[in-house]
């Protein structure tokens, strides 16, 4: 191929993500700095860093920012170390096999405004769903969950989806294993815990790091799942990052506070890119 | 006991843990499909009912007052579409970068990930604007569009190793027959990397049919997806749980059973075709 060719050919992947990175966040930072309130259309002009300064005192702010890092961070671990058990356990031969497979990695293709609304109608439901059938029959008071715990059911509702992922992955790469050597080991007598962290562990690094990071970009602006069950209440409970962005510009009519708060979770995904491609992104690369 | 007996009451204690946990991930969805047969006020009952006698009430009358059609045509159209759009980028894109290499090849095929960690709320306002003044809110054209970049890097990324994985020999083989350049990608390459684009394909189409936020955010009537029609259900028919049961599982089962048939193929896309 041409040198001529070669570019031709590269040329509209890269231009049209050049575009898409560029002209939205160029109008976002645009927007940020503006002022831009659809009840008031008549103020206009430039005013600086106001609306930085009003999106980070609001007093939804900081538990927001807290929020999206704990929904991050829990799934992540939830996921990733139970995904591993699981993967492990069905790592052997027996009948049924590929029943229990199909029906623990369904989760993952419900869309998440099924998924959501079933947790929260049928499962969570203090009066109706399952979950307050179970604790009548041990005696218990069914607890509220989306209402008292609403930040910990949108991580359980979550996890739900994504554990299947990861053991999907997980269970595909252990298939790859090297036989030989876990019967090498056997047969020095290691026990199950030294094989897995010695042998398996090692072997999965690579798909470890492709669950970590495919959920960290998907989980970072996780949107449907609070906007169907507790529209980030009560107060600002379970609101994250990406629902209160969404509420300043649709629910308060406030585009310019959206924008700005727009390039703040561009920069913190910036942040959390940087750091996680400097501690994963070697093994990804062929 | 012999150690051979303990060896096998190990073995049976894990695959009954095995199928527990299976039933448990699994039990939402089977009540889900289970509720959607029954009335109403079957599916409040207290205790809850296991066995009653099936009605298709629920989906005569989703069919009735809803677009159902609308809705999964829409939906059809919005994931094979964007994935088609994405993949005619993508595919010259990451065969060039994959056969004649250069030395920022890495580091555009970094940069092209990055921008998926662009949070769609980021850019939400100057899109839906844009979108606004070209006239194509609540369109197919602007889903299309949206799924084809958000997918694009993914895309790329795993096309990437797929291309460099076919062995350069027989390109130069090829080439020293005379094979042009297109010969050379229509009749060499593309027979060779088929499962991978495949793969890829599927993997996209999964993805974006399950995509909630654009979806959501710049459809109505016209261009909503079954993500949307689920959404539209969540108040005030989410009190309706039979109903609510129905039309979830009528959003979500092309697409289960869709994912069950070729899980293989989705693996390959998602460990961009590391894992074999």
């Amino acid at each position: 191929m041409s040198r001529t060719l070669v570019r031709w050919l590269q040329a509209p992947s890269i231009i049209v993500l050049l575009l898409w990175m560029i002209v939205p966040l160029g109008m976002t930072i645009y927007f940020s700095t503006i002022r831009y309130n659809l009840l008031y259309p008549e103020r206009t002009g430039f005013i600086g860093l106001s609306n930085y300064e009003f999106f980070w005192t609001d007093p939804a702010f900081l538990p927001a920012l807290w929020n999206t890092l704990v929904l991050v961070g829990s799934v992540l671990a939830i996921s990733t170390i139970l995904g591993l058990a699981i993967a492990v356990l069905i790592h052997r031969e027996f009948k049924g096999r590929g029943i229990v497979r199909v029906l623990l990695i369904s989760p993952f293709f419900i869309m998440p405004t099924v998924n959501a609304l079933l947790w929260k109608n049928m499962m969570m439901n203090p009066i109706y769903g399952i979950f307050a059938v179970v604790a009548g029959w041990f005696g218990l008071e069914p607890a509220n969950m989306l209402a008292n715990t609403p930040l910990l059911s949108i991580i359980l509702i979550v996890s739900w989806q994504w554990t299947p992922f990861a053991i999907l992955i997980f269970m595909t790469s252990l298939q790859s294993q090297d036989r030989e050597q876990m019967e090498a080991a056997e047969l020095d007598g290691a026990s199950a815990w030294a094989k897995f962290v010695n042998l398996t562990l090692p072997h999965l690094a690579r798909p470890i790091s492709i669950v970590i990071l495919i959920q960290t970009i998907f989980h970072l602006s996780i949107f449907a799942e609070i906007y169907v069950t507790t529209s980030g209440g009560p107060g600002f409970d379970s609101t994250n990052l990406s629902y209160l962005i969404y509420n300043q510009a649709f629910l308060a009519n406030n585009p310019g506070v959206a924008a700005a708060g727009g390039v703040f979770a561009i920069i913190l995904a910036n942040i959390v890119a940087f750091f996680l491609v400097r501690i994963i992104g070697k093994s990804l690369m062929v | 006991m012999t150690d051979k007996q303990i060896a096998d009451l190990k073995q049976r204690i894990l695959v009954v843990a095995a199928w527990i946990i299976a039933l448990l991930f699994f039990f939402p969805i089977f009540w889900m499909v289970l509720t959607s047969f029954k009335t109403e006020l079957q599916a409040i009952a207290d205790p809850p009912m296991l066995f009653f006698k099936p009605t298709l009430e629920n989906y005569t009358l989703i069919n009735e007052r809803t677009e159902y059609t609308l809705f999964a045509y829409n939906s059809i159209v919005t994931s094979v579409g964007g994935t088609l759009l994405a993949l005619l980028i993508a595919i010259p894109s990451a065969y060039a970068m994959a056969f004649a290499p250069t030395a920022r090849t890495k580091d555009i095929l970094l940069w092209m990930l990055s921008t998926k960690m662009l949070p769609a709320v980021g850019v939400l306002m100057p899109i839906y604007l844009i979108a606004q003044k070209f006239g194509l809110l609540d369109t197919k054209t602007v889903l299309v569009i949206i799924y084809a970049l958000i997918n694009l890097p993914i895309i790329m990324m795993i096309l990437f190793t797929y291309f460099k994985e076919i062995p350069k020999e027989i390109l130069e083989a090829s080439r020293m027959d005379g094979a042009s350049t297109y010969a050379e990608i229509t009749q060499v390459v593309m027979p060779l990397a088929w499962g991978g684009i495949a793969s890829t394909a599927l993997l996209s189409v999964v993805l974006l049919w399950n995509e909630a936020f654009w979806s959501i955010v710049l459809t109505s009537a016209d261009a909503g997806t079954l993500v949307a029609l689920v959404a539209s259900f969540s108040s005030p028919e989410g009190l309706f749980f039979a109903k609510l049961s129905a039309v979830s599982t009528l959003a979500c089962a092309p697409i289960v059973v869709f994912g069950w048939a070729c899980q293989k193929q989705l693996v390959q896309g998602l460990t961009f075709g590391a894992v074999k």
